[in-house]
């Protein structure tokens, strides 16, 4: 039902995008924007239910990205859409740009939420969510969250809540490249069994891997058929994933790549 | 009634209830404190709009911005301290730089929480809510005010924080005459010779000062800042003007709340000698409330004399 070549093409393109505004800002994260590109060009160009041209529509499907500074991500993903000019893009983080460093919904056509200080967004989306069931609407909010960012104490405090409102239109997902700004996951303060956790937190949690679009899908389908539960898709990734010479290293968590490394960078995103 | 005994948290709590009743959109979320900040009332009568979210106040305030992005109006209780400090970041980058439609309630501000100690009294929520860009922030001084403001607030589109007393205090204004308008102070009695500018329970200890004073043939006219801001710097520069000297009540922290708001709109246009009430760069501790109100000089008494220093 899903066009997955579309969904391929445009995450390569969105890849490309992400190392080119990166660039030219020279600020932001590549490393965790090209981890989660997979998931957010399936999100946009195939499962969710958004109009471009009618951006506030009621019934639409919601987008919160709670790991708010792999932001370039979506704003690719929502200038591809046609949410904005792509031109827009060569604005990121820059005085009086639309794109700030972090989401903000007041300045980004497309934004639901503002975001970027870790931990937050979970909450929201179950906010969204029950504000959808007393309105009796059945639109699915969708969540990103990095799995640095589950080290975050709120996010347990909203697992909390969702399971307990059974709050089954929540799907969330972790972004786990196993990297942080400090190093290794593991080493900074070894937050593993992801699964486990959020199963004693009373959610169903799918496994799949965050670079295979078809898993990806099949996973939210899995999980929209979730009745009372909240769903976590956990995606096996890899940090900066796409450019070799970003892969699995911490070191391009927030660091800008020169014009040379871009060249290089888009060089390997090709066709 | 005028002179009657009734927490504002108690308005508080009343308010919601009769302003909610036709207004389907307002959902009300606690923090396992509904009991307490008087939420509890909401849940009784409107189970449907009502979410405990348990011992976790920064979820309480993501979900009540999720809430709000659906068009609903969420008043997320708890304590003040709870909600302005453990949640400021919440309220802060969820909420406020959004400019979402939440409403923060914040019970047991200030020291007259009494017994349960300083780890309880909150008396930064107003400075610490105050340096929030766009948020309303308001301290009612008795129950009439409370219940204008819930009314206020509600029908009022953004981020508003409201403090609610834990204690009963006096009824000062006339319910049928009393209007609440959001950002707007009230000359509540007229004076020449020194002006007064309190909030919340202040305003009952400012009147009490004054009527002290008029006995010895000073004449203070006091000013009522229910909403700290935005703040009515007319009606405050009007007074100083007219009367050239001003003591700022609070039952807050002096650094930040009321008075340095008030001394930050003289100091442009009306400067002025000025003296403060309030907590300064100090922690409260347990005690009765009355004692602890004494002890930090939010008393009539105290108002006599921080009165006389600039007289």
């Amino acid at each position: 039902m899903y066009d997955v070549k579309l969904i391929e093409k445009q995450a390569k393109e969105i890849r490309r995008l992400i190392v080119k505004m990166i660039g030219r800002a020279q600020s932001g994260h590549p490393g965790g924007s090209l981890s989660c590109a997979d998931l957010v060009s399936a999100l946009y160009f195939g499962v969710m239910n958004v109009d471009p041209k009618d951006p506030a529509k009621p019934d639409r499907d919601r987008f919160v990205m709670s790991k708010g500074h792999a932001c370039p991500a979506l704003y690719a993903a929502l200038a591809l859409k046609g949410y904005f000019p792509m031109e827009e893009l060569d604005t990121l983080r820059d005085l009086g740009s639309i794109l700030q460093g972090h989401p903000s919904a007041l300045k980004t056509p497309g934004v639901d939420v503002s975001t970027g200080s870790l931990g937050q967004g979970l909450s929201v989306a179950n906010g969204i969510a029950l504000g959808a069931k007393l309105d009796g609407d059945d639109y699915y909010v969708y969540c990103l969250m990095g799995d640095g960012e589950i080290e975050e104490g709120q996010i347990w405090e909203a697992a909390m809540s969702a399971a307990h409102y059974k709050l089954d239109h929540v799907i969330g997902f972790v972004d786990y490249n196993h990297l942080q700004i400090d190093g290794a996951i593991e080493d900074v303060i070894g937050n593993g069994k992801i699964r486990e956790k959020f199963e004693a937190f009373g959610w169903n949690v799918i496994t799949v891997d965050g670079h295979d679009v078809s898993q990806i899908l099949a996973a939210i389908e899995i999980a929209k058929r979730s009745k009372g539960l909240p769903s976590l898709i956990i995606l096996n990734t890899i940090k900066g994933k796409g450019v070799s010479f970003m892969e699995n290293q911490a070191g391009w968590h927030g660091k800008a790549p020169s014009a040379e490394q871009v060249e290089q960078a888009l060089k390997e995103l090709e066709d | 009634m005028i002179g009657e005994l009734i927490a504002t948290r108690d308005a508080f709590g009343t308010a919601l209830n009769e302003f909610a009743k036709d207004n389907k959109d307002v959902v009300v979320l606690d923090a396992d404190l509904a009991k307490a900040t008087m939420s509890c009332r909401f849940k009784d009568a409107y189970p449907e709009r009502f979410f405990d979210m348990g011992i976790s106040e920064g979820d309480l305030v993501g979900t009540a911005a999720g809430l709000a992005t659906t068009g609903k109006i969420p008043f997320a209780c708890t304590f003040a301290m709870f909600a302005a400090g453990r949640a400021f970041e919440q309220i802060r980058n969820t909420v406020a730089y959004s400019r979402l439609n939440v409403k923060i309630c914040g019970s047991h501000g200030g020291v007259a929480v009494g017994k349960d100690g300083a780890s309880h009294q909150c008396i930064e929520d107003l400075a610490i809510m105050a340096a929030i860009p766009g948020m309303v922030v308001i301290n009612p001084g008795d129950a009439v005010e409370m219940r204008g403001a819930v009314r206020a607030a509600m029908d009022y589109n953004g981020p508003v924080y409201i403090r609610l007393g834990r204690n009963p205090v006096p009824v000062v204004f006339d319910e049928n005459s009393y209007t609440f308008e959001i950002g707007k102070g009230i000359k509540v009695r007229e004076g020449s010779d020194i002006t007064f500018v309190a909030n919340g329970s202040l305003l009952d200890v400012a009147m009490k000062g004054a009527d002290i004073l008029a006995k010895e043939g000073i004449s203070a006219e006091i000013i009522d800042i229910a909403t700290i801001k935005p703040l009515d710097k007319d009606l405050i520069i009007e007074s100083a003007k007219k009367t050239g000297k001003v003591l700022t009540l609070e039952e807050g922290v002096i650094q930040g709340g009321l008075g340095s708001a008030v001394a930050q709109a003289l100091s442009v246009s009306c400067p002025v000698p000025m003296r403060y009430i309030g907590m300064d760069n100090c922690f409260g501790q347990s005690g009765d409330a009355a004692d602890l109100m004494k002890y930090y000089g939010m008393s009539p008494e105290n108002v006599v004399a921080k009165a006389k220093e600039l007289i």
